[in-house]
């Protein structure tokens, strides 16, 4: 099973006809099952098509094509654009905007998630490579062309939540050696504000029976792990998770920003140290390789839930 | 982007917020008439985007226009953390009853920006925050919906301040809110707010710090403000090295191969992408390695490119070798990085073999990558082989080199 899509969901591309956007839609239809891209969006290119995909210039035509609701949709159009490009999708219904670009104003990022709240939906990313269920569906150029992502990704127990899109396959390919297959992979994004933290997605792997344990990709900046402890303290989760930090270095530079929007330190809690002393005192183990990590979600998921005395089905349901 | 306080007070001005009369220059001569037109004692304050300023005596009070200008002249001449000031702000000295604090930033878990308010201004909101938390107020607000005056009124309202403070402060809280959201801000504060004798505020301080990736639709305010497209005031001036890491990667719009920061030890990295990086700089240091310069590379730039990355590195004074790793790439090719760092070893007269400490680039590609790699006898790894050991590989080949 999986979180978040699954063989039947359907999406569009938004911004299809652009270079990457015409790589991304070949790799997901080749994926897996090969995904239902139903179509795609550039405002005057109405009746192209993209590798068997029709081209339409709104969203609304891609929606009255298909004949009933279209759920996802991967956004892919320049920074400028991309605010109305997701108010768009999410006016037409769409339920689950994957945003790739990169480089947006938070004015922008908070518009938007605060519109999908509003209207029941909920956006992935931005700065992100999007959705994978082993063998089933790609949502975005997560594990990049099918062939690839094949190798790096398998079904299996273990969800994988990452701030970092190529560090969710470097992860997920170290778990598939390790025989620990994925229920589902989310490249949430690396910016500052991005639409789904671990904490938002923790209640659907909670309530995803295949799913047995977590493992996540964080880095300095911001307070997305110290929501996470708390959500997990507070939710009794059946789930073990275990973390991996990156950019420990940056805790003896203030100030400055590495690898990706989010990582600039604005306060105390947002350092490496402090992060992993948050996680560990909620019970989440952290690694300092990730060649340790299969190791240690299997032995957490092994032992008895430490944090749950009320057995292992608390959380399921919960939303 | 921070702004410095003398640009800081501009945009608080332009907002409608009320200032002291101040004024900006670089010349202590311009210092004593800037003084004299304030007919008053005056503050001379030191505008550097640092802290501490108070401290390093980069703040002087001056009783007479000719002590403003001495006050100036030692000021611009101070070094204050590295840093020598833009210029010096004359402020009049305010008669302050009390000071207040009003601030605005992001909540990155709310994901709306918050309003901070407190009767408690002048020190450190953090601070007040720990000591006094019943003294600061906080409440966040819509990105879509106008922004409501009764919503400044609440956090305002909330500290306990009542009376006429508590009308007047209103508009100058809501003026903030909204400025933070017009000017694509991440954080804006004014502190001090000072009330003076007369019940009436004044922002006698203020913070600002501009989001880089919307300074492009705030290019009026920027060159009102006398703000250059290629100032970036980071937390430390670009380095020669890290400059010219900005041409490479300047040198087509195809991928990334830039991001350099430079450091002091002798193991050139050529890493990517941003979480690989991140973990790639931390597992060298973990190995007792000395890394060079940090980098990333991404999205799949062009052979010339990553060319020029490496040979920026290769050349960087100290080096001895360089480690080429990433973290499995699905967009980037292996077979181009391949081609850019043996491009740069062959132009620079030298033998990739001994160059390269190891190429860890596993993904796409990847069979004609390594096959490169073979060629020219560079030592490399699949995906076999994890991020931390490719990183200790070349540590340790490095360690073995001759000096």
């Amino acid at each position: 099973m999986s979180i978040l899509i699954d063989a039947n969901t359907t999406f569009i591309v938004q911004g299809i006809t652009g270079r990457e956007a015409v790589n991304l839609t070949r790799e997901c239809l080749d994926y897996g099952a090969g995904a239902k891209v139903v179509g795609g969006v550039t405002p005057g290119r109405l009746g192209r098509e993209v590798h068997g995909v029709p081209v339409f210039d709104t969203v609304a035509q891609a929606v009255a094509h298909h004949g009933t609701p279209i759920y996802g949709s991967v956004v892919t159009v320049p920074p400028a654009f991309t605010k109305d490009a997701v108010f768009e999708a999410i006016e037409n219904g769409v339920k689950l905007i994957v945003i790739v670009t990169e480089r947006i104003p938070r004015r922008d990022v908070a518009q938007m998630v605060e519109l999908a709240t509003l209207r029941g939906a909920r956006i992935i990313g931005p700065n992100c490579l999007g959705i994978i269920v082993p063998d089933v569906i790609k949502m975005g150029g997560i594990g990049g062309p099918a062939k690839n992502a094949a190798q790096a990704y398998t079904p299996g127990p273990i969800g994988v939540i990452s701030r970092s899109g190529g560090m969710t396959t470097e992860m997920s390919s170290t778990l598939s050696a390790a025989d620990l297959g994925q229920s589902t992979a989310v490249s949430i994004g690396g910016d500052a504000i991005i639409g789904q933290s671990y904490a938002e997605l923790m209640p659907l792997f909670e309530a995803d029976e295949h799913t047995r344990g977590i493992v996540i990709y964080t880095e300095p900046g911001g307070r997305m792990e110290a929501e996470l402890a708390r959500w997990v303290t507070e939710n009794n989760s059946r789930l073990p998770i275990v973390a991996f930090m990156a950019g420990r270095f940056m805790d003896e530079m203030p100030g400055m920003s590495f690898g990706h929007a989010g990582t600039i330190v604005e306060g105390k809690e947002d350092t490496a140290s402090e992060k992993i002393a948050r996680l560990a005192q909620a019970g989440i183990a952290v690694a300092e390789r990730i060649e340790d990590i299969p190791d240690m979600i299997r032995a957490k998921m092994a032992a008895p839930a430490t944090g749950s005395a009320g057995g292992g089905t608390t959380g399921v349901g919960t939303s | 982007m921070r702004f410095f306080e003398f640009e800081a007070r501009e945009v608080i001005k332009r907002a409608g917020i009320p200032v002291t009369d101040y004024g900006f220059t670089t010349d202590p001569a311009e210092a004593r008439a800037i003084a004299q037109r304030i007919g008053g004692p005056t503050v001379i304050k030191s505008q550097v985007l640092t802290g501490g300023r108070m401290k390093a005596g980069g703040v002087k009070f001056a009783d007479t226009p000719e002590q403003a200008e001495s006050h100036a002249r030692d000021i611009l001449a101070l070094e204050i953390n590295g840093h020598m000031p833009r210029g010096v702000l004359v402020d009049p000295k305010a008669q302050v009853e009390q000071e207040y604090y009003a601030g605005v930033v992001w909540d990155g878990i709310r994901k709306q920006p918050v309003m901070i308010f407190s009767p408690v201004g002048g020190i450190d909101i953090e601070q007040v925050a720990e000591e006094q938390p019943d003294k600061v107020g906080r409440r966040h607000f819509s990105t879509i919906l106008p922004f409501a005056d009764f919503q400044a009124k609440e956090v305002i309202a909330s500290t306990g301040v009542t009376g006429s403070a508590l009308n007047r402060l209103v508009p100058i809280m809501s003026k903030l809110a909204k400025l933070f959201m017009d000017n694509d801000m991440i954080l804006t504060e004014i502190n001090p707010l000072g009330r003076l004798a007369d019940g009436s505020f004044v922002a006698l301080d203020a913070h600002m710090d501009i989001e880089n990736e919307a300074r492009g639709r705030h290019k009026r305010l920027l060159a009102d403000l006398g703000v250059g497209e290629e100032e970036t005031r980071q937390a430390r001036e670009a380095t020669p090295f890290e400059l010219a890491g900005e041409q490479v990667d300047a040198q087509d719009h195809r991928g990334v191969a830039g991001n350099v920061t430079e450091f002091d030890g002798n193991l050139g990295l050529v890493i990517g992408a941003g979480g690989g990086s991140l973990t790639l700089f931390d597992a060298v240091r973990a190995h007792g390695g000395k890394p060079a310069n940090y980098c990333e590379i991404g999205g799949n730039p062009s052979v010339s490119k990553a060319c020029g990355l490496a040979k920026l590195v290769l050349q960087k004074p100290g080096v001895d070798k360089i480690a080429v790793m990433m973290s499995i790439v699905s967009n980037t090719r292996v077979d181009i990085v391949a081609r850019g760092v043996i491009k740069a070893c062959l132009e620079l007269g030298e033998d990739p073999a001994k160059k390269i400490a190891i190429f860890r680039i596993p993904g796409a590609w990847e069979e004609e990558g390594f096959k490169i790699l073979e060629r020219y006898g560079v030592d490399y790894a699949d995906r076999s082989v994890s991020l931390n050991d490719a990183a200790r590989r070349a540590v340790e080949k490095i360690q073995g080199s001759p000096a």
